[in-house]
């Protein structure tokens, strides 16, 4: 049984003239059309995740790694044109072509999302344990007790200092803030967690803490995951397979020790060369 | 009042144009004399004209129709200055007849220059009789309260509005508001009121309560006190909100389900009056305010004077004492009236004598 599935997931910014998803790509060698310069961030993407599965997506910053995390998470378009399929066990038809109450109602309970920027994830002038309350709100919690109860569990579980979580959230660490966007994902209990550059910005040894909170929860909570990273480090730590995207287009997909280990497209193979 | 000073400064020097020569042009207070005690006579009826009055009657049946939601209309200048109630005047005017009876309150008082001034419009260009009396009023237009006597099925109460959108307490885009508004999303809201409950201990939001109107908008309630929002719940009269500087019409229609926005043990709660009663005339359940004598005494009277007066005649009079029937719910300690839901189920007799404790 398949948790979620996408197929053709495509977005062009800019006026695509028709022809632009074949004059770009690998094979081109760019994700820009020569003829009238769509960019196009992402096309022919299909994957599917497994339950409690984990996913990596890698590739060069540009190859369309966030543009499918946003598709996956149900993120609302705010400029070009996307199109695809995207199911999810449980709910009925392409959630792409949802109305907003749906995807909205996705987002706040199946499906959680932590943000490659956290000024998009986070509202830094709420409090950090309000960040996390606003997910359980939205979801339809009434309890204060509870929601204070569950917000204090969830500091707990992903290692934020449980003292602070009633100051402003911008005056927390870049580590803290990142693991109060995961406390944030979690909240719900989702099916699947959309993790887009969760380690960007963070220093070694912060990095290193955040995928070990994120692996250990991962297991316990046996969610489902797609972990976006340019790093190749972190798909190899938390992902059980892996996509490698470039120009727009996914070049190789296999188990992570085997596209690691062996990676077979020249591209993937200059990016593992590259780390080593 | 403002036109004092014009007036007193053409009558002390003629008015002359840029060459220096006299013109001939009626004074200021030769055109007040000329219109004055002259009732209808160059305005249209009700001051606004007909088309004005249709649109924003329309806006007020869209307003009914789907409670709750900001609907827009054009809000013409008024005779005075935005943000003074020129949407509820627009609304009073629109709806008024020749046989209806017209009670305008500001905050809680009939004899507030501005109440008086709105009550006199009405009363020269709409042509009605002006009543100070809540329950023999067809319309009452009000500004930052809801009377203490019951309204019933006859009546509308026309609410001033400042602030429409409860939401930008939390958010000042209105785009990005009225986006919530059509995906309910209220998570900001909910999360402003759990920061508050960290803060505070409880909720503290004084005055434009948000509350959510037949499970679907949530409402500014304009700013009347905590302690009148359980009146719009399930009401038998109408309530319409009308802002002028916002250009914005919305409504309660009678019987609609009026929820203010609290956690399950975070309750809703009225104002507190521990052991305070009127000073004139006794009550221990209305609402009161504070006020400093001369003598620096620190007093509670209740704040609807008209009610006020009413008990200190008869000190025991039921805020339903009109009314031919019982049990009616209507706000905090109506005498006889069921326990409030929402309001931490404090009964009539506990919001007044020991509602301080209550917390």
């Amino acid at each position: 049984m398949t948790l979620l599935d996408a197929s053709d997931l495509r977005r062009v910014y800019g006026d695509s003239c028709g022809d632009c998803v074949e004059l770009t790509g690998d094979a081109a060698g760019t994700n820009q059309c020569p003829d009238c310069g769509a960019v196009v961030a992402c096309a022919d993407v299909s994957l599917d995740v497994e339950p409690g599965e984990v996913l990596g997506i890698v590739g060069e910053s540009g190859s369309g790694k966030s543009s499918v995390a946003e598709l996956l998470a149900l993120e609302r378009a705010t400029d070009g044109q996307a199109s695809g399929d995207v199911r999810l066990d449980g709910h009925d038809g392409n959630l792409l072509d949802a109305d907003y109450e749906t995807r909205h109602r996705l987002r706040n309970g199946a499906v959680g999302l932590v943000h490659q920027h956290v000024r998009d994830g986070l509202n830094l002038e709420f409090t950090g344990g309000g960040n996390v309350a606003e997910k359980l709100l939205a979801a339809g919690w009434r309890n204060y007790g509870d929601v204070r109860d569950r917000v204090r569990d969830l500091f707990a579980e992903t290692e934020v200092p449980v003292e602070r979580m009633d100051d402003p959230t911008e005056t927390y660490s870049g580590g803290m803030q990142r693991r109060v966007q995961i406390a944030r994902a979690l909240a719900t209990d989702p099916d699947v967690v959309i993790l887009d550059e969760p380690t960007t910005g963070l220093d070694v040894s912060v990095q290193a803490r955040v995928l070990d909170m994120f692996r250990r929860i991962q297991r316990e909570e046996d969610v489902a995951a797609v972990v976006v990273s340019h790093d190749l480090g972190v798909v190899r730590l938390l992902a059980d397979r892996t996509l490698v995207m470039r120009h727009g287009r996914v070049v190789e997909t296999g188990l992570t020790d085997r596209v690691m280990e062996d990676p077979h497209h020249e591209y993937t193979q200059t990016l593992i060369n590259s780390v080593i | 009042m403002t036109d004092a000073e014009p007036e007193a400064l053409e009558e002390s020097g003629a008015a002359t144009d840029e060459s220096g020569t006299e013109i001939s042009a009626v004074s200021v207070a030769d055109a007040v004399d000329d219109l004055s005690g002259e009732g209808l006579s160059g305005y249209n009826y009700a001051y606004l004209d007909e088309h004005t009055k249709r649109e924003v009657r329309r806006a007020i049946l869209k307003g009914i129709a789907i409670p709750g939601h900001q609907v827009p209309f054009a809000s013409r200048p008024m005779p005075l200055a935005r943000g003074w109630g020129t949407g509820g005047i627009q609304a009073s005017l629109s709806l008024l007849g020749p046989d209806d009876a017209f009670k305008v309150i500001d905050q809680g008082s009939d004899e507030s220059v501005n109440a008086a001034n709105v009550r006199r419009l009405a009363e020269t260009t709409a042509d009605v009789e002006t009543t100070t009396d809540a329950t023999e009023a067809d319309l009452i237009q009000t500004r930052h309260r809801i009377p203490e006597e019951v309204l019933d099925e006859d009546q509308i109460l026309v609410l001033q509005v400042p602030i429409t959108d409860a939401l930008r307490k939390v958010d000042s885009s209105d785009a990005a508001n009225r986006r919530r508004h059509a995906h309910a999303n209220y998570g900001k809201m909910w999360v402003h009121l759990y920061e508050n409950v960290v803060e505070w201990g409880e909720i503290q939001i004084a005055a434009r309560y948000p509350a959510m109107v037949a499970g679907r908008y949530l409402m500014d309630p304009s700013p009347i006190p905590r302690w009148d929002v359980p009146k719009l719940d399930d009401a038998d009269n109408l309530f319409v909100f009308a802002a002028g500087r916002e250009a914005r019409i919305y409504a309660v229609p009678p019987h609609t389900e009026v929820e203010p926005l609290a956690f399950e043990d975070e309750a809703f709660q009225v104002e507190r009056f521990p052991d305070a009663s009127c000073h004139s005339c006794g009550s221990t359940d209305t609402y009161l305010t504070e006020i400093e004598t001369d003598e620096e005494d620190r007093l509670y009277v209740c704040n609807d004077t008209s009610f006020c007066l009413k008990r200190q005649d008869e000190p025991d009079l039921a805020k339903d004492h009109h009314l031919d029937r019982e049990g009616v719910d209507w706000g905090p300690g109506t005498p006889g009236g069921p326990t409030v839901e929402g309001s931490a189920g404090e009964s009539a007799d506990k919001v007044a004598t020991n509602g301080g404790d209550d917390a």
